[in-house]
């Protein structure tokens, strides 16, 4: 089953005469079927990487019935692009574009308010659910089909961790980057209540790290209910020099909030598993599943 | 981007916000001038740095006379200046504000800053406004009141009257407050700011509202449609091998350790920190490469860990993923050691897309390297060999 990309995902990608569109695109391609065209403002009617190119959104959504939309465009562009992919009534948006300014991103939030839209991103590596396809730029490489749910603040970390899953035996049924922006689409939260209702999905894994309120959100909502399925996280920057940005503008906080040990003891006390290093979060997850397993068994 | 307080006042003061008398030094001499041009016999003497936490920490002096300007001056100018919120060995001052020491009757705390959890950005005012006013509010947020502001800045539906007189402002003051609250809206939407803070906002025996002390924070990503701020950028002291990082698509922090570490994402960039403290070693940098890297971008990144004396040897961990891929990692090491006389020690270790490539770019070139398979052991293996050297 997996989550978010499925079978009947039909991609349009906003940029994809770029480079970046150019690049991802021709990768994504390689992947999985499900690329049906591309968006470009004054390229309509041509064809690049074989798909056909379209005006506006609108006009690529009512000839190819896409529901989803990869968006590569430069950050001076990518909330106007987010906001015509929320108006054209895109079931996914994935916004992988960097350095989108903030304030930009309160009017693509305000318009996303009450829409048909669930936004990922902006600052994302996408969504990858392996053997189904990729709405994204991560690399497929180390990645297999199975049973682990990941979503996550960061790219490269996303794939050294299902990496880890793959040679564990345990594959992934979806990884999600949700992104480095303070502010963002889609959030730990809602992923682990589509990870709950999916089937493929037998354990959780949340990559989380200093800044924001990510991680205490997830607590908040893991807290005070049998979630079902056992959770692990790794929260990483826990000796990162505070108030400086760390990479990503997540990181950055005011007031000293967003703490490693802050962020770990909440999720902890929702019965989360808390890794300890980056290297221990796959061996948590399979040790958690195998008890799960046996305790059913037993019962 | 932090804006330094004289910075911000600029703009504060070209806005018609109230700001006190004050000048810009850059010597002890040009200080007390400023001093003597001002008139009085209360000034503040304040070290211009691009962090917080100075007021606690020997930033802010006062003085009597114009002798004591320059004094406090003196001691201030060319030494470095350690907060909570800088480097570890903090940020040399090179220039002080010199100001009239406002006579405080009540101190406010006044900010605008987003709020994440709903995507708005919130005024926040507090009556117990001064230096020590973030320890307060971690202990006690009551004091600590909040509105909710639009995402344009359109203030015409926002009682700011009724706001701060339930912060029990009353009369002429209350005028004021809400006068400068208006301005001060206006310019944090202007200028892209993610953060405006003006802490403390005097009050004043007459019933006068100055904005004492003023941060804030210009969001990075909106830089290109503000070339007013250009100059400030250019004349900020951002580190050098930061500035230079950053205009080769690397986020780069410096910290005061001996190993340097090469990553990639900022995700991946944190936890081979961790992994380094935790196993007793200290980083001398944290490194996020950008996907848009390329290698020769990259190679500049190393040179600049090769030419730090302090580094003692190299540890690369890096995750090949959609662009930045292993060998472009790879070819960056072998052109930054081709160009440098100091052959550090690698301890390498990388996986995902093409590692296998690059680990025969690596053994081609001949670099000096030791291949880890897992990070623990390559951190592991990164302290013992700085400890070793």
């Amino acid at each position: 089953m997996a989550i978010l990309v499925e079978g009947d995902t039909r991609v349009i990608v906003q940029g994809i005469t770029g480079r970046a569109g150019t690049f991802y695109t021709d990768s994504a391609l390689r992947y999985g079927p499900h690329y049906v065209g591309g968006v470009r403002p004054g390229k309509g009617g041509r064809a690049h990487l074989g798909l056909p190119v379209f005006n506006t959104v609108r006009e690529a959504v009512d000839d190819t019935n896409a529901n989803s939309s990869l968006i590569l465009v430069p950050p001076h562009s990518a909330a106007s692009a987010m906001i015509e992919a929320i108006e054209a009534e895109i079931g996914l948006a994935v916004c992988v574009t960097e350095r989108v300014p903030v304030h930009d991103m309160l009017r693509v939030k305000a318009a996303l308010k009450g829409s048909r839209t669930c936004l990922v991103g902006p600052n994302s590596q996408g969504i990858l659910s392996p053997g189904l396809g990729k709405i994204g730029v991560m690399s497929t490489s180390n990645a297999k089909p199975g049973c682990i749910g990941i979503v996550s603040r960061s790219a490269s970390l996303t794939s050294e961790i299902a990496a880890q899953t793959t040679v564990a035996g345990l594959g992934q049924s979806t990884t999600i980057g949700i992104g480095g922006d303070p502010i963002h689409g889609l959030g730990f939260r809602q992923c682990l209540e589509l990870f709950r209702k999916d089937p493929q999905t037998r354990g959780v894994i949340l990559i989380g790290e200093i800044g924001g309120l990510e991680e205490e959100e997830a607590a908040e909502f893991l807290s005070g209910q049998d979630y079902g399925k056992p959770v692990a996280a790794l929260i990483v920057g826990k000796h990162a020099p505070p108030q400086r940005r760390m990479g990503h503008a997540g990181t950055l906080s005011i007031f000293g909030a967003g703490s490693v040990k802050n962020k770990a003891k909440a999720l902890s006390s929702a019965g989360v598993l808390i890794a300890n290093n980056a290297d221990d979060v796959a061996p948590t997850i399979a040790e958690a599943i195998d008890a799960k397993h046996q305790q059913r068994d037993t019962m | 981007m932090y804006l330094a307080e004289y910075q911000v006042k600029e703009i504060l003061s070209e806005r018609g916000v109230p700001i006190p008398d004050g000048r810009l030094a850059r010597t002890p001499e040009e200080a007390e001038r400023c001093a003597q041009g001002i008139g009085g016999s209360n000034f503040a003497i304040k070290a211009q740095i691009t962090a917080g936490g100075r007021g606690l920490s020997g930033g802010v002096k006062f003085s009597t006379t114009p002798r004591g300007v320059r004094q406090a001056a003196t001691q201030m100018l060319g030494a470095p200046l350690v907060t909570p919120q800088t480097r570890p060995n903090g940020e040399i001052v090179e220039a002080v504000c010199i100001e009239v020491a406002v006579e405080i009757v009540h101190s406010l705390y006044l900010a605008i800053v987003i709020d994440q959890r709903t995507a708005v950005p919130s005024l926040l005012a507090s009556c117990e406004g001064g230096v020590d006013f973030e320890e307060k509010a971690q202990e006690n947020l009551d004091i600590l009141k909040s509105v909710a502001l639009t995402i344009d800045g359109d203030l015409s539906g926002i009682d700011l009257d009724g706001f701060f007189f339930e912060l029990g402002l009353t009369g002429e003051a209350a005028k004021r407050v809400v006068e400068a609250t208006r301005l001060l809206v206006d310019i944090y939407f202007d200028h892209d700011a993610t953060l405006l803070e003006i802490n403390p906002l005097a009050i004043t025996a007459d019933e006068r509202a100055i904005a004492v002390d003023a941060k804030m924070i210009v969001d990075g990503g909106a830089l290109y449609r503000h070339p007013e701020f250009e100059a400030m950028a250019r004349e900020s002291k951002m580190d050098e091998n930061e500035r230079i990082a950053q205009a080769n698509e690397i986020n780069l922090v410096r910290l005061d350790g001996n190993i340097g570490v090469i990553s990639n994402g900022a995700g991946l960039g944190l936890a081979t920190n961790d992994l380094l403290i935790e196993k007793g070693g200290k980083p001398a940098n944290f490194m996020d490469i950008r996907t848009t890297a390329t290698s020769f971008q990259i190679a500049k990144g190393v040179d600049l860990l090769l030419a730090d004396p302090k580094v003692k040897v190299l540890l690369v961990n890096v995750h090949g993923g959609g662009m930045t891929v292993c060998d472009t990692v790879a070819e960056a090491l072998n052109f930054a050691y081709a160009r440098s006389a100091r052959k550090l020690p690698i301890v390498y270790r990388a996986a995902g897309q093409n590692a296998e490539w690059a680990l025969t770019i690596m053994k081609d070139r001949k670099l000096p390297f030791e291949k880890f398979h897992n990070m623990s052991d390559a951190a592991a293996r990164a302290v013992a060999v700085a400890q070793a050297r």
